[in-house]
């Protein structure tokens, strides 16, 4: 389909194929392309430091972008995602470790396993939302990390479990570069996907779920089907997210997968902004990127004469969680649609310049 | 099977009930008069304890007068919040009202973390006696203390909301919004009284709390933990907060206790409120004493 260079101001279009792109212009198109195949040469170009947080970028983006098709495309809320991010890692580990699957089919299958736990813990979705589904997530969030605790056979307890890196036809993917590639992969192919189930009619069902569910009820739309299919690609995105990580590191170990990480998986979308793909990966970027800014910030205080007090160098992992809580708080007040809405914004400002009506 | 254990912790669950239940109401009245759902409430335990033994330690007040600044801070630290914080976020959907409370939450846990350290302090002593005998069971003061404290907010709150002219308008706020308004009842007032009344009772809470296991992080868990005791009782019942208090004290209690004695899984006494919340919710989702919400097209 031939699509313009720019996208024209009004809504000018006139088939569903125009309506169904997962490009709106060429221009986003060839952008998008160049800049998958940039990531590509990364490693050639950027540090080590750099190529481990886009690993991260890559993890936390997945399982972010699953928490993003359940509370921002379909309206339900979860406070639990860190708990499934966790039983994906551990998940994986354990199918490796106990039944000798080979990793790279370990990801996949940690992914629907993590998919039937969020459909067993999503259940009671199909009889509450909206602020009971919100307790009820955060219920199933304390009880999975207590099985972490206490489920030696799967977790290892409160010794961890290993997790051997990727392996691929005798190659190992064990050191950060080569890494990255599978992440990079992985990430590529989950945004994919996950742009065409927006496309699809589960997705407009998803939508119309969010939107007016007594509505879409009456136009035919299985609810509990759709919220319960919601939970489900929400925890499988998650279980993936969950593995890499397990295999990137190596090991896992129960305590990170606490509360604060389900926060800030939310923080993540709201901060990129509530049903859009392109606000998720934003999201994340800056999720990913805040502690590291704080830290260099702390580290410039150091040096001067006023800065080197032990109050603020001692109490950086503070900072850093405070400036959590005042980052969502500030975007939730001020912009609430998230940086995907400020971006658009900035784009038609300059499109209009200098004769902004 | 060790029934005078089993009575020492149905005792001392009730009592822990008792507090349950007041950090409920506190939930409960923010809930109903604002739709707000306050997951900062542990905070406020945690900043109210922090607060007053900031004060008995550094300032070297009396405890009766650095109880009672204490609870005027913390009226005023709640109206503040609602006003800068929460007042923006009236109307907006129920997933931003949430993540803002949880954002403080987390902004306000650090913060206490930063100013007064990671390790639990204990109040200077208020008693003489640390436990007293009743009826062949040994209560400490503290705990009965706290049950009178308990005891006398949830008479002063019957009698504030029954028989005052601020409660009969917080009721009506509640019932409805647009009535209220246009009877003259002004509803940021109203919004901002319910907040400082929920902050002063919280920190009324965690102060008690604090004398008995001393002041620690470990305080603001509270405020998951009432959770269990407000979806129980039903979520906008002042009645349903105290009675699902009492019974998610007990019941944590005794799971403990079968859990020791019997099954030996470990960790009973923090996590089955939650397995009871999760089959709440399964089967009763609007609680004991909740109204059920009936939608309309």
């Amino acid at each position: 389909m031939s699509s313009l260079a720019m996208r024209p101001c009004g809504d000018f279009r006139t088939s569903y194929k125009q309506d169904n792109t997962i490009f709106e212009t060429k221009t986003i198109r060839w952008v998008t392309i160049f800049t998958i195949i940039a990531l590509c040469f990364a490693p050639l170009f950027l540090d080590g430091y750099f190529i481990t947080l886009l690993i991260q970028i890559s993890y936390l983006g997945i399982a972010a972008l699953g928490l993003n098709i359940l509370v921002g495309y379909t309206g339900q809320i979860s406070l639990g995602h860190g708990a499934f991010f966790g039983f994906g890692a551990f998940a994986s580990a354990w199918l490796n470790t106990s039944m000798n699957i080979p990793v790279f089919l370990c990801i996949p299958l940690a992914g629907f396993l993590t998919m039937g736990v969020g459909m067993m813990f999503g259940a009671p979705a199909a009889r509450i939302k909206g602020l009971y589904l919100a307790i009820a997530t955060l219920a199933s969030q304390f009880i999975i990390e207590d099985f972490f605790a206490r489920a030696e056979w799967f977790s290892g307890g409160a010794a961890g479990s290993m997790a051997d890196p990727v392996n691929l036809f005798g190659f190992s993917f064990d050191t950060d570069e080569s890494f990255y590639y599978i992440a990079l992969f992985a990430l590529v192919f989950m945004f994919i996907w996950g742009c065409n189930l927006m496309r699809s009619r589960d997705g407009r069902a998803f939508v119309a779920v969010r939107d007016h569910y007594l509505s879409a009820e009456i136009m035919g739309v299985k609810l509990n089907k759709y919220r319960l299919l919601s939970f489900g690609i929400s925890s499988f995105y998650a279980g993936i997210g969950g593995a890499l990580y397990a295999h990137y590191l190596g090991y896992v170990s129960a305590e990170g997968f606490t509360i604060m990480m389900s926060i800030q998986f939310l923080a993540m979308i709201i901060i990129g902004g509530l049903g859009s793909i392109k606000g998720t990966l934003m999201g994340v970027v800056f999720m990913v990127f805040l502690p590291e800014v704080l830290e260099s910030g702390v580290g410039v205080m150091k040096m001067t004469d006023w800065g080197n007090i032990p109050m603020v160098i001692d109490g950086l992992a503070y900072i850093k969680e405070m400036a959590i809580g005042l980052v969502i708080i500030g975007f939730l007040i001020f912009e609430p649609e998230g940086l995907a809405h400020r971006w658009t914004q900035i784009k038609n400002y300059w499109k209009f310049y200098p004769f902004a009506y | 099977m060790n029934f005078e254990l089993l009575i020492q912790l149905i005792v001392n669950g009730l009592i822990v009930g008792l507090l349950y239940g007041v950090i409920g109401m506190c939930f409960v009245l923010v809930y109903k008069s604002t739709q707000i759902v306050n997951f900062a409430q542990g905070e406020f335990l945690l900043i109210g304890a922090w607060v007053c033994w900031a004060s008995l330690i550094y300032l070297e007040l009396p405890f009766f007068l650095g109880f009672m600044l204490t609870l005027v801070f913390m009226a005023g630290f709640g109206v503040l919040l609602q006003m800068i914080v929460l007042r923006p976020m009236i109307g907006e959907p129920i997933i931003s009202v949430i993540m803002v409370t949880i954002g403080l939450s987390i902004f306000f846990q650090a913060l206490m973390k930063w100013i007064f350290g990671v390790s639990p302090q204990s109040y200077p002593k208020v008693f003489d006696t640390e436990s007293i005998n009743i009826l062949g069971l040994n209560v400490e003061m503290a705990y009965l203390m706290s049950t009178l404290i308990a005891l006398v907010i949830m008479v002063a709150f019957y009698l504030f909301f029954k028989h005052s002219k601020h409660g009969l308008a917080m009721r009506a706020t509640a019932f409805d919004q647009q009535a209220s308004q246009s009877l003259g009842i002004s509803v940021k007032h109203v919004f901002a009284m319910s907040w400082g009344i929920a902050a002063t009772v919280s920190a009324t809470a965690g102060i008690v709390l604090g004398m008995v296991n001393g002041v620690s992080d470990s305080l603001s868990i509270m405020g998951i933990k009432v959770f269990p005791a407000v979806i129980l009782g039903g979520l906008d019942s002042i009645v349903g907060a105290i009675v699902g208090g009492l019974i998610i004290g007990v019941l944590e209690n005794v799971a403990e206790f079968f859990d020791s004695q019997y099954l030996h899984i470990g960790n009973m006494y923090d996590i089955a409120p939650f397995y009871v919340l999760l089959i709440i919710l399964w089967f009763k989702p609007y609680g004991l004493f909740g109204t059920q919400n009936i939608e309309r097209i």
